[in-house]
């Protein structure tokens, strides 16, 4: 396993008492493979992968155990946290404007990764630059990446912010929210280019998203997210076709579908969860259709599903499988 | 056809800008923002507009409500030009179009109580309202749109969005209009949320037999809600047809591009499907492209593209392409 996450847990200290906002996720992802977070706002989706990265806000906390690539992330010094960062995994979030400095030229922010991680000289890093630019299909790189952030538009921000986080050719790349604020013609070149990346440098990738559309059409497995907690994990095509959670099963029904007449749109009742106040059961039990009692007094454990129909499957469930379906 | 609600001939809408450090005296540049849109909207009938961001399709909805006015054209409502209006018809005009906003939290004012905050425009339109009479209207209201008619003296946030968005609903309807425009109405609600608010606005439209306008830039929810479709880019109109043959027979190369953009949660259709990506994206709308504005990005274009504006052209019952080259071309070739 490249990355592998255990029993994560983030806790924020707040005026309001602790807000559990991720309550024990784990996952794994190999080389090259592609992971989807999936997960509706407040889910604990973006907590978990900043408390890998160690890119939790000052009054977070995380425990648990983050492996990447044999290395204990949570317990690492803040030296070598910034090396692992820096070269290893790389980062790309919702916002490119925010992501980028508006006062520096393009060039000066993508030089700066080069010479400061991989000691090369002003000059080289530049011309590396233009070529990663190039790679992302900038048209006529050379002469634009003098530009500043707000010469360009929105997906050129979110292609540079993609070229700067390869600079340093990551073995891991985590993408959170990278389309959600393009239009929709955007978004699908942005997503072929993380494709031909992932294709030609190799580099696994962990979407976080909240668009199933846009998890089936690119990622390997997914892990669905509710209240901090995975509902379910498995290979994209199988949570899909196979839901085994009542909310993956409620939230494949609540999306109107483009390629056919869906009637009537199934809805999941009631509201997200209160982070700070979690009920003691399965974070999802009061919206359940079919919860018991047992759910609403004890918090189902994630587990492998010992074959199901040969897949390598996880839930975290109270409920028979023959009633999700 | 009976007659229309709601008529919009050849609307154009322009915004003077000065440039920025510019002398007093230079002429403003002009944004079109809207230009050339025609449409008919019938009584009980919801009309989806859908574009990218940029494609003037909140603008429009503006000069319908009369918060901008329009520059060339006509908007007829209930057969009255408005700009022909006067001050006191206008206000008339505003109580019977109302408007939903993409925002709920930010539409809402935090200072109000959530009662007050519905019976705002009932207040103001009808001043003689006693005091008892809205309470009753707010309660039956915030009833109709699944909100506990006891939590009417909280504020908007103690709110989650999705109720957030009721309460906005609410007080569009207070008035009964005989139009609702909804901007965006569920872009910032999570999915689960979503389909709620979707299909509470969907049973409102079919029981009060409201006429919608429902702009969003999500072309599967507006094909899920909408009867007809009008697809907007760069401020013009490009095709227009009843939703189902928009969506599954479009013939404009740009709405062929926009569902092929659109992702479909089916990971053995979507890992399948061939997908034409349109390069570059939407041009300044300060400096338009000439003839079509589809042109720069257009798989079709050609030299004469350039010349001048395509003709709006009639395929039969309401299907209408502006395009010289349009061809049919099935979305979903499983499907």
């Amino acid at each position: 396993m490249l990355l592998e996450v255990q029993d994560l847990k983030v806790t924020f200290t707040t005026g309001d008492g602790p807000v559990n906002a991720v309550n024990g996720v784990s996952f794994g992802i190999d080389t090259g493979q592609t992971l989807a977070i999936v997960g509706e706002s407040g889910s604990g989706k973006s907590q978990t992968a900043y408390a890998a990265m160690g890119l939790l806000a000052r009054n977070g906390t995380a425990t648990g155990n983050v492996r990447f690539d044999g290395r204990d992330l949570l317990h690492l010094s803040q030296n070598d946290l910034n090396k692992v960062r820096a070269q290893e995994i790389a980062m790309i979030f919702q916002d490119p404007m925010t992501s980028l400095n508006p006062y520096l030229r393009i060039s000066e922010q993508m030089a700066e990764v080069l010479t400061l991680h991989k000691g090369m000289s002003k000059r080289d890093a530049v011309t590396e630059a233009v070529k990663m630019l190039d790679a992302v299909r900038i048209p006529d790189a050379r002469a634009r990446i003098t530009m500043y952030p707000h010469e360009f538009s929105g997906g050129m921000r979110q292609r540079i912010m993609i070229a700067m986080a390869l600079l340093c050719r990551p073995r891991l790349l985590i993408a959170d929210e990278p389309t959600t604020a393009l239009d929709v013609t955007v978004q699908a070149q942005i997503m072929q280019l993380l494709g031909d990346i992932r294709r030609d440098f190799g580099t696994a990738i962990v979407l976080i998203t909240h668009d199933l559309g846009v998890v089936a059409g690119f990622c390997d497995r997914t892990m669905v997210m509710y209240g901090g907690q995975v509902m379910e994990e498995g290979t994209t095509e199988d949570v899909f076709a196979r839901p085994v959670h009542p909310y993956t099963v409620g939230l494949l029904r609540a999306v109107p579908r483009l390629d056919r007449d869906d009637g009537e749109l199934q809805t999941i009742a009631g509201e997200p969860p209160d982070m700070s106040r979690l009920p003691a059961g399965c974070p999802f039990s009061p919206r359940c259709s079919i919860a018991k009692p047992r759910c609403e007094g004890t918090r189902p454990t994630l587990v492998h599903m010992s074959d199901f129909m040969g897949q390598d499957r996880r839930r975290a469930c109270h409920a028979d499988l023959s009633e999700v379906a | 056809m009976s007659a229309p609600l709601l008529s919009v001939k050849d609307l154009a809408v322009t915004f003077d800008f000065q440039r920025r450090g510019a002398w007093p005296w230079t002429p403003p540049l002009k944004l079109q923002a809207v230009g050339g849109v025609s449409f008919d909207l019938a009584p009980g009938e919801c009309l989806g507009v859908v574009g990218e961001s940029g494609s003037g399709k909140s603008t429009l909805a503006r000069a319908i409500v009369g918060t901008v006015p329009s520059s060339a054209g006509k908007i007829v409502f209930e057969g009255r030009d408005l700009a022909s209006l006067d001050e006191e018809a206008r206000r008339v005009h505003r109580k019977d179009v109302q408007m939903i906003f993409q925002d709920p939290l930010a539409a809402l004012n935090p200072r109000m109580t959530v009662a007050d905050i519905i019976a705002e425009p009932l207040i103001t339109h009808f001043p003689a309202t006693s005091k008892a009479e809205a309470r009753a209207r707010v309660a039956e209201l915030m009833e109709r749109v699944g909100l506990l008619p006891n939590l009417m003296n909280r504020y908007p946030h103690e709110f989650s969005g999705g109720q957030c968005q009721r309460i906005g609903i609410a007080r569009a309807l207070i008035l009964k209009p005989k139009l609702l425009l909804c901007d965006e109405p569920v872009s910032a609600l999570d999915v689960s949320v979503r389909a709620q608010v979707v299909n509470l606005l969907k049973e409102l439209q079919r029981d009060l037999g409201l006429s919608m306008i429902f702009i969003a830039h999500d072309l599967s929810v507006v094909k899920h809600i909408s009867d007809r479709i009008v697809v907007m880019y760069l401020g013009r109109l490009m095709e227009q047809a009843s939703s189902r043959t928009l969506t599954t027979r479009p013939q404009h190369p740009y709405t062929q591009a926009l569902i092929a953009s659109v992702p479909i949660p089916d990971p053995v259709l979507e890992k399948a499907r061939v997908r034409p990506v349109i390069e570059g994206e939407l041009p300044s709308p300060l400096n338009p492209p000439s003839g079509c504005v589809f042109r720069t990005r257009c798989p079709k274009a050609e030299a004469s593209c350039a010349a001048k504006l395509p003709e709006i052209l009639d395929l039969g019952q309401g299907h209408l392409v502006a395009c010289p080259f349009h061809a049919e071309q099935s979305a979903f070739a499983a499907a």
